[in-house]
């Protein structure tokens, strides 16, 4: 009952979502980011809605969907730890930094914990590579990472 | 009004946003208010002022004092000592690390001493978000020569006499780029800012954007006039959502002021200008594929011709520049071709921002003349290699370019000295590497980045760059033979005359470089399954010093296998057989007894 009412909900917010781009040109990856934005992820209910509303065949909106690698199919944690792995942060040990919140969290790259609470997404550059290595949770930048400096900035976000 | 008669100027950069600038600002605005001196001293949020390593940067006029590393804590002390006694806080002052002076005023920072500044102008002078504090540094005055006193084709000619070439990777001829846009048929034109900054490394086109984007704007706007262009898209990485918001904000000021949308100051030219965000590809900063991103399909380049001066976007002409290119514009205009093609080499004119980052002191962005040397910015502006280390490599134009040697420290730096020397100018990422770098691990590296980013579309690029990688692999982990080096070679060469685009065909440019300038290291890997950089985690062993070991038993504690024995008596030794490399115990020794061989 409950999962029935989630799925028309999310039909109804992307009706709303694509109702203004109906009849133009290049919606389709505006309303991708704003879906994402309102679920987290891309809700398969969404995308049938979007695919029916602008009739785009479905498999033309997966294509563009798994071809940025911005857009997600599966939902994720409450936080989003996104590691560095851009050049300046690998010569400055970025990869020990990936490796050692792999080891406190007890998950790898592009998953998500257990508990819902983190995942984990290496990034190539986060345009903060003066402040090398660097990482980003939401939306908060920690630069100047050593691996000790890890627990506690993870601590911060329950 | 009140006359003020200091300014504080904090960063706001996205580096200084990271170290703590906002409770800096909040520090300095409530103890401004306390001492009552929020009449005569005026607080400014700025944009990047390059030196990101060293922030929360703190500037203050009339002095130009420049303090690093400021926190809250140090900003009671600022405004007594500084602003209220007149005396420069010498503690908080730059400090050049060669002879540990303290530098009262920027200027004499040897980073910023040898700097041109003609892009970066007002990033870290201004307030972004403010257009009149762009008007007030001559901001729109280009725009504002070019139609009334201008013709369309004099602005072209201008940029053409100038010498300026593109700053987003190839070099190309800006005004040449213009005038085939202008030239095409058809009264639909489209112009393009090009601000995907895909090189993960490089950070200036994002710096500009959000410290100065009005710069951006009235070159599009100037361009757009050359070109005759009524609408133009800026095309801007999902990962910078501060420039994103910066942007919209700026256009949205312009569009009040009468500076975009219909009869632009009076006139019967119009323009309008859109953001788009990227989705995350870095295909997506090749034009073709820029374009069908922002048409909403599949990032994927197309061959050329047609190019996109004939047809762009949605089949219009269409012309595409990078963020610094556009930037460059309203100087040139303003200034003339003449001042602009005065600084530079034969065949590039102008400066180029680089992003200055790795193992050098002074990590952050700068703006040179074309023809500086690698050595004056390494050790001059750059101050040095981290720990005084041997400098080993300079790897410039991201997983496009290639890695340069000792013996190219005293090459003039400018388009064809670098693709002379098997590296490219690319957007401008240089990042330095010392001894502990090991460059079969380099390559490794962005081989790992463009094999993840081919688009697929062509099977060179995509089942080249994986054949590529797996070799790499194979030597990184000791199991490599002098076969595989020849494969190697071969199918870099193979990948880059085969594939369709610009990714695949300098993919392999990494991989060449290294191969022509460190071959021996490659061959370390191989026949002494060594990593002489001690980098490679299958070719290294942690061990710890009998001699040196005070047996305090804290790594074996944080041992995360458990396979550090020892105890008061007995010198802690590591099991090798079960030992996994994590060199969890070699960062907490406190007397330094663990090493790697
Ligand atoms: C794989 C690939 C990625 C690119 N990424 C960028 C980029 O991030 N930013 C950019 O300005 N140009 C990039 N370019 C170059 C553009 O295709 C184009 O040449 C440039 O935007 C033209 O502007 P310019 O003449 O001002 O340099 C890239 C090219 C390729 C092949
Ligand atoms: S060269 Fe690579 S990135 Fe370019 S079109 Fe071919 S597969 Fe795609
Ligand atoms: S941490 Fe260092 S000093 Fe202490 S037991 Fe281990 S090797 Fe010896
Ligand atoms: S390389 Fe890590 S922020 Fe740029
Ligand atoms: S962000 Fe402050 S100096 Fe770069």
């Amino acid at each position: 009952m409950i999962v029935v009412v989630k799925a028309a909900e999310i039909a109804a917010k992307t009706k709303e979502i694509v109702e203004p781009w109906k009849g133009k040109h290049g919606g389709l990856i505006p309303i991708l980011q704003e879906i994402q934005h309102e679920f987290g992820y891309l809700p398969e209910e969404a995308l049938v809605t979007v695919s029916k509303e602008l009739k785009i065949p479905k498999a033309d909106i997966y294509g563009v969907a798994t071809f940025y690698a911005q857009f997600h199919l599966k939902p994720r944690g409450r936080h989003v730890i996104r590691v560095c792995r851009g050049t300046a942060c690998h010569v400055r040990g970025s990869l020990k930094i990936m490796e050692k919140i792999k080891q406190i969290l007890n998950v790898n790259e592009n998953d998500t914990t257990e508990d819902l609470r983190f995942t984990l997404e290496p990034v190539a550059c986060l345009g903060a590579c003066g402040l090398a290595p660097v990482l980003m949770v939401d939306d908060d930048t920690h630069g100047r990472l050593t691996p000790d400096k890890v627990q506690s900035i993870l601590d911060k976000y329950e | 009004m009140s006359m003020y008669r200091a300014h504080v100027l904090v960063c706001k950069g996205t580096g200084c946003t990271a170290s703590g600038s906002p409770s800096v600002f909040s520090a300095f605005k409530e103890e401004l208010a306390k001492r009552k001196l929020d009449n005569e001293v005026m607080l400014v949020e700025t944009g990047c002022h390059g030196m990101c390593e060293m922030g929360p940067i703190v500037v203050i006029y009339p002095e130009g004092a420049f303090y690093c590393r400021v926190t809250a804590e140090d900003v009671p002390e600022i405004v007594e000592e500084h602003l209220y006694k007149g005396r420069i806080v010498e503690r908080l002052l730059y400090t050049i690390p060669t002879d540990m002076t303290k530098v009262p005023h920027y200027k004499d920072i040897p980073f910023y001493s040898k700097q041109h500044r003609i892009v970066l102008k007002n990033c870290g002078y201004i307030n972004p978000d403010h257009i009149e504090e762009y008007i007030a540094r001559d901001g729109y005055q280009a725009l504002a020569k070019a139609l009334t006193q201008m013709s369309p084709e004099e602005v072209l000619e201008e940029v053409k006499r100038s010498g300026l070439r593109g700053r987003g990777g190839a070099g190309f001829p800006t005004g040449l780029k213009w005038e085939f846009a202008r030239k095409a048929a058809g009264d639909k034109k489209y112009i393009i800012c090009n601000a995907d900054e895909g090189d993960p490394g490089a950070f200036m086109d994002r710096s500009v954007l959000e410290g100065d984007p009005h710069a951006v704007i009235e070159g599009m706007l100037l361009g757009a006039y050359a070109i005759g262009a009524d609408e133009g898209y800026i095309y801007c990485r999902a990962e910078y959502p501060l420039a994103i918001k910066r942007l919209k904000n700026a256009i949205s000021q312009a569009e009040e002021y009468g500076l975009l949308g219909n009869n632009i100051m009076d006139t019967d030219f119009s323009f309008h200008l859109h953001v788009k965000e990227g989705a995350g590809a870095f295909v997506c900063g090749e034009e073709t594929a820029l374009m069908a991103s922002i048409e909403g399909k599949r990032g994927m380049p197309r061959p050329r011709p047609p190019f996109p001066a004939q047809a762009g976007l949605w089949g219009k002409p269409t012309n595409i520049n990078n963020v610094e290119t556009w930037a460059n514009v309203p100087q040139i205009i303003l200034n003339g071709a003449d001042w602009y093609s005065s600084i530079g080499t034969e065949t590039s004119k102008g400066t180029k921002v680089f992003a200055l980052t790795g193992k050098v002191k002074n990590t952050g962005l700068i703006e040179v003349p074309m023809g500086i040397t690698i050595r004056e910015i390494v050790f001059e502006l750059g101050g040095g290699i981290l720990g005084d280390k041997e400098f080993k490599a300079v790897q410039i134009g991201g997983p496009s370019g290639g890695c340069l040697t000792k013996e190219h420290l005293d090459l003039p730096v400018d388009y064809e000295s670098l693709t002379g020397a098997g590296a490219i100018m690319g957007s401008g990422g240089l990042v330095v590497m010392d001894e502990d770098t090991c460059m079969v691990d380099v390559a490794k590296f962005f081989l790992e980045f463009t094999q993840r980013e081919s688009c697929g579309k062509c099977v060179p690029c995509r089942e080249g760059t994986k054949q590529m990688l797996l070799l790499l692999e194979k030597i990184t982990n000791g199991e490599g033979t002098m076969e595989d080096l020849n494969t190697l070679e071969e199918l870099a060469h193979m990948v880059k005359r085969m594939s369709l685009c610009g990714l695949g065909q300098t993919a392999p440019n990494p991989v060449l470089t290294t191969l022509k300038y460190f071959r021996h290291e490659y061959e370390a890997h191989i026949k002494d399954k060594k990593c002489p950089a001690k980098v490679c985690t299958a070719l290294i062993t942690y061990n710890i010093d009998s001699e040196k070991c005070r047996k305090c038993g804290l790594c074996a504690k944080n041992c995360p296998v458990d396979c550090i024995s020892g105890d008061r008596q007995t010198p802690y030794k590591i099991d090798q057989e079960r030992c996994i490399k994590c060199g969890t115990c070699l960062e907490v020794c406190p007397f330094n007894a663990v090493y790697k061989d």
